[in-house]
């Protein structure tokens, strides 16, 4: 098991270049003999799989949703940020590589961010090439808009569903492939352990939902994409479905875990309504670009937003920070709206909203740009409220909303489990400790497309691997550890469903370690968690069996593994004395409440492995800046 | 507010099911009825009562996992929603709602409300792509594509695949779903070349899963929840008529 980063030497633009020659081939014919188990089928792993596949690789593909264009990548609203420049406003893979370190505060590694920069460009060419319908100018050139953390205008869209539009270019991609006969496809599974064979990844056991019969899909080496982690808090942006199953599975296993606190809350959601809501809805930041945020000056002021004068409103993302106004990246304008709601200002039942004003857009580009533009966003909005947006303005929220942390890799993309690649939003690698918008779609497709084909084939060809059958020690000692835990949370003969115990996490982790944390509320947060776990184990009941289609035990399953993961969250806020990005410690914070970064002590990742019956043994990867200075971030 | 709800049981595809109902009390009239049912569920967990057994996932109407029947209708009847966006405000407190499976011929029930789906994956592999290989393709702006056309393409790849379209047709008919793949591509010039051979595969496609024949009873357009409209079914057809008049024959790669 080794944590060295294994970055490329030379100089920052020529690393991948030199990284991609080093890297050794797999001749063809020994390629359709080796198997990668793929496990996930988002935006990272349909186009991982399918670029595998094209390369003549055998590749089997689960999700545990019904089809792998169900995926939460679907989601995302916004965009896909690129360098392209066609704008001709400045912008180059040196100014996005430079705004998404920036963006990130400095916690990410400069030569992954540098290759996705420099890898943006393909994407954009790629999709394109697929058929993905991206907005159009009149005269049939690719059209962008502006996002928050950057002053240049590079991001592609198709209307509020690039995610959607982009993941069904990679879901036809891979369906092409299934198609091709490189492809097996295996939904409605879900990953529940990693099998390890002579210290190499070698497959995994996963449920067949249906059934609920275990199955052991062994390969040569295995390609984690198994999404985010924010569920963790129980109220988050992300689908029901989404877990940290599979990661956290891998982490038992001996894969390091990088940065677990590092999570973003998203500003622009809508707020939280009730107690049995099941998830939070997002609206596209992109709605900033048009939008103004603000407050009533007064604190309990519960006028009609409409009847406030403009003179007794206040912008307060404009007034803090002139230069990015409205558009400041999402952990400031979160952070900014919790300040406001804090000194009684919020607006909405519970004073817990703030208010995002399209009425100066209404009046600039009308209501039918703005609805090209935003158009199914304006229409959620209207079903899920009742209100028109372009009539009184939109009431949102901070929502936790997508880890940065995850599974640590090196620059290949690989975890400390030689054979173990982690792609996309599951590893920790480019977003350090805050992500840009438009960001998270180009990074999951710069690893699978362009990333992960090369630097797998390069592992496959420079390890000899022995073979491995299911009857092998290390299968039946990882599916009979998955019976295990199946018995226990079957056989717990209480009486809480496991979605208390979600809601209560999510509780406490959203009170100890959320948009502020501080050492006192983290150390009482651990034994809280440590304690809900206990009783989780004693309390909870899980009707019905193993061998059935039992959608409470897999709800069972992840609680169980989102409260060790709180655990780790707060270990690691706890240890990061300083504030970086999302992460706002607030013993650290500049007079005028900006965080307040420790270079000299916390310029590194924060590595967690797991050691059982222990606390998990903390180590670091320092964080070393060949071209960029570090500097206070500032968006004033 | 309180609703009873008559939920079909059926414990797996091969059992034989029933109705059952349920008074489900104090629910939140600012949630969805998917709010409502992991209420219901709440419960009968705590009670060790085997829970509804659904498909949902991204709770906003995009993911196209969730898709029940209420009351006869797929996902509520209401305009442009998907399940998980049905709105419980908008029935009358007290309310009896019938909740089925999206049953169909060719979706058989998995468990209660959860629908085996796959043929319309298969559907997809038959030929509803561009064979393009990663890394081959040239500029984005190399091939300026005419708003109106990309319009048009998002328009038809709006489709979430949720599969209410088949579950609404008296035929079991998927052709508004394969049309809506075929006008996606078909109105984009990276989708030309494969035109024919797309139209005939996922036709051919469509008859070998099993899936009913269209005769524009329109109840897909319906019940759709991106307003994919029938005009491209009219497409599809042109499509195939084109190619078979251009000589193309059938096939799949």
């Amino acid at each position: 098991m080794t944590s060295a980063p294994r970055v490329p030497s030379g100089p920052l633009a020529e690393k991948w270049t030199k990284r991609r020659a080093e890297l050794g081939l797999v001749g063809p014919i020994q390629k359709r003999r080796l198997t990668v188990v793929v496990v996930g089928s988002g935006l990272a792993g349909a186009s991982a799989a399918a670029s595998l596949s094209e390369l003549g690789y055998r590749v089997t593909c689960l999700c545990f949703q019904d089809s792998p264009r169900r995926a939460h990548s679907v989601a995302a609203q916004g965009g896909i940020n690129a360098a392209k420049n066609y704008q001709n406003d400045g912008d180059s893979v040196e100014r996005l590589f430079h705004d998404t370190l920036k963006g990130g505060d400095f916690r990410s590694r400069e030569a992954n961010v540098y290759r996705l920069a420099e890898l943006s460009n393909r994407i954009i060419d790629h999709a394109v090439a697929q058929g993905v319908p991206f907005a159009r100018e009149y005269g049939g050139l690719l059209a962008n808009r502006s996002f928050g953390g950057a002053l240049v205008s590079r991001t592609f869209y198709s209307r509020g569903q690039t995610g959607q539009q982009l993941l069904l270019g990679a879901y036809q991609a891979l369906s092409k492939e299934v198609a091709a006969g490189g492809v097996t496809l295996l939904p409605r599974r879900e990953m529940l352990d990693l099998v390890v064979v002579d210290g190499r990844a070698r497959g995994v056991v996963a449920r067949n939902l249906v059934d609920g019969r275990l199955e052991t899909h062994l390969g040569d080496a295995v390609v984690l994409a198994t999404g985010g982690y924010a569920n963790v808090f129980h109220l988050s942006t992300n689908a029901v479905g989404s877990n940290a199953t599979a990661i956290f599975r891998a982490y038992l296993r001996g894969a390091a875990f990088a940065n677990p606190c590092f999570v973003q809350f998203h500003p622009t959601c809508l707020p939280v309504s009730g107690e049995h809501q099941s998830k939070l809805t997002l609206m596209s930041e992109s709605l900033r670009n048009d939008g103004r945020v603000w407050v009533p000056e007064r604190a309990n002021d519960a006028r009609r937003p409409e009847d406030i004068p403009e003179g007794e409103r206040d912008y307060y993302l404009e007034r803090l920070y002139p230069r990015y106004g409205n558009l400041a990246p999402r952990d400031i304008a979160s952070r900014a709206a919790k300040a406001v709601c804090d000194e009684g200002r919020g607006v909405g039942p519970g004073g817990r909203a703030v208010f995002l004003d399209l009425k100066d857009a209404t009046l600039r580009i009308g209501p039918d740009g703005l609805r090209e533009r935003y158009g199914n966003l304006i229409e959620m909005y209207e079903r899920l409220t009742g209100d028109d947006p372009l009539k009184t303005p939109l009431r949102i929220y901070p929502a936790a909303h997508y880890s940065m942390g995850g599974l640590w890799v090196d620059y290949d993309l690989m975890t400390t489990i030689p054979g173990l690649f982690a792609i996309g939003e599951a590893n920790f690698s480019d977003h350090g400790a805050n992500r840009l918008g438009a960001s998270a779609l180009m990074q999951a497709l710069a690893d699978g497309y362009f990333v992960v084909p090369y630097t797998v084939s390069g592992y496959l060809a420079g390890t000899k691997l022995g073979p491995v059958s299911t009857e092998s020690e290390s299968v039946r000692g990882a599916t009979s550890d998955v019976e295990a835990r199946t018995a226990r949370l079957l056989g717990s003969r209480g009486g809480r469903p496991a979605v208390e115990f979600h809601r209560e996490l999510g509780h406490v982790l959203w009170e100890s370690c959320g948009l502020a944390r501080n050492a006192s509320s983290l150390t009482a947060a651990l034994p809280r968690i440590a304690e809900l776990r206990r009783r989780f184990d004693d309390e909870l009941i899980v009707p019905g069996g193993a061998a059935e289609l039992n959608q409470e035990l897999e709800r069972a399953g992840r609680v169980r593994d989102f409260l060790a993961l709180g655990e780790l969250l707060c270990a690691d806020a706890l240890a990061r004395d300083e504030s970086a990005g999302c992460h706002f410690r607030e013993e650290h914070q500049t007079e005028a409440g900006d965080s307040k970064r420790d270079d000299a002590h916390f310029a590194h990742v924060a590595l967690f492995h797991h050691r059982p019956e222990k606390p998990p043994e903390r180590t670091t990867e320092p964080l070393e800046f060949e071209t960029a200075s570090l500097e206070m971030r500032s968006y004033r | 507010m309180n609703l009873t709800l008559r939920i079909w049981r059926q414990r797996d595809r091969t059992s034989e099911g029933r109705f059952e109902r349920y008074a489900v009390e104090g629910i939140d009239p600012t949630g969805t009825l998917l709010d409502a049912l992991d209420m219901l569920n709440e419960r009968l967990v705590r009670e060790g009562e085997r829970p509804v057994a659904f498909d949902s996932d991204c709770r906003e109407g995009i993911c196209g996992m969730c898709g029940v029947f209420v009351d006869g209708l797929a996902h509520g009847g209401i305009r442009l929603s998907t399940t998980c966006e049905v709105p419980v405000r908008g029935f009358p407190d007290g309310e009896e709602l019938t909740l089925e499976p999206f049953r169909t011929g060719v979706f058989g029930v998995v468990c209660d409300l959860v629908v085996d789906r796959s043929a319309l994956d298969r559907v997809m592999q038959s030929g509803g792509y561009v064979s393009t290989r990663t890394g081959s393709a040239p500029d984005g702006n190399a091939l300026p594509v005419a708003k109106d056309d990309a319009e048009q393409a998002l328009d038809a790849a709006a489709c979430i695949g949720c599969g209410a379209c088949v579950a609404a047709c008296p035929n079991g008919a998927a052709s508004l779903f394969a049309g809506a793949k075929l006008a996606h591509l078909g109105a984009l010039p990276q989708g030309a070349p494969e035109r024919a051979r797309r139209a005939l595969a996922m036709t051919r496609a469509l008859d070998d899963q099993g899936f009913g024949g269209c005769s524009l009873h329109g109840e897909c357009e319906r019940a759709c929840p991106k307003g994919i409209e029938v005009s491209v079914i009219a497409r599809m057809n042109g499509d195939v008529l084109r190619a078979v008049a251009a000589g193309k024959t059938q096939g799949t790669r």
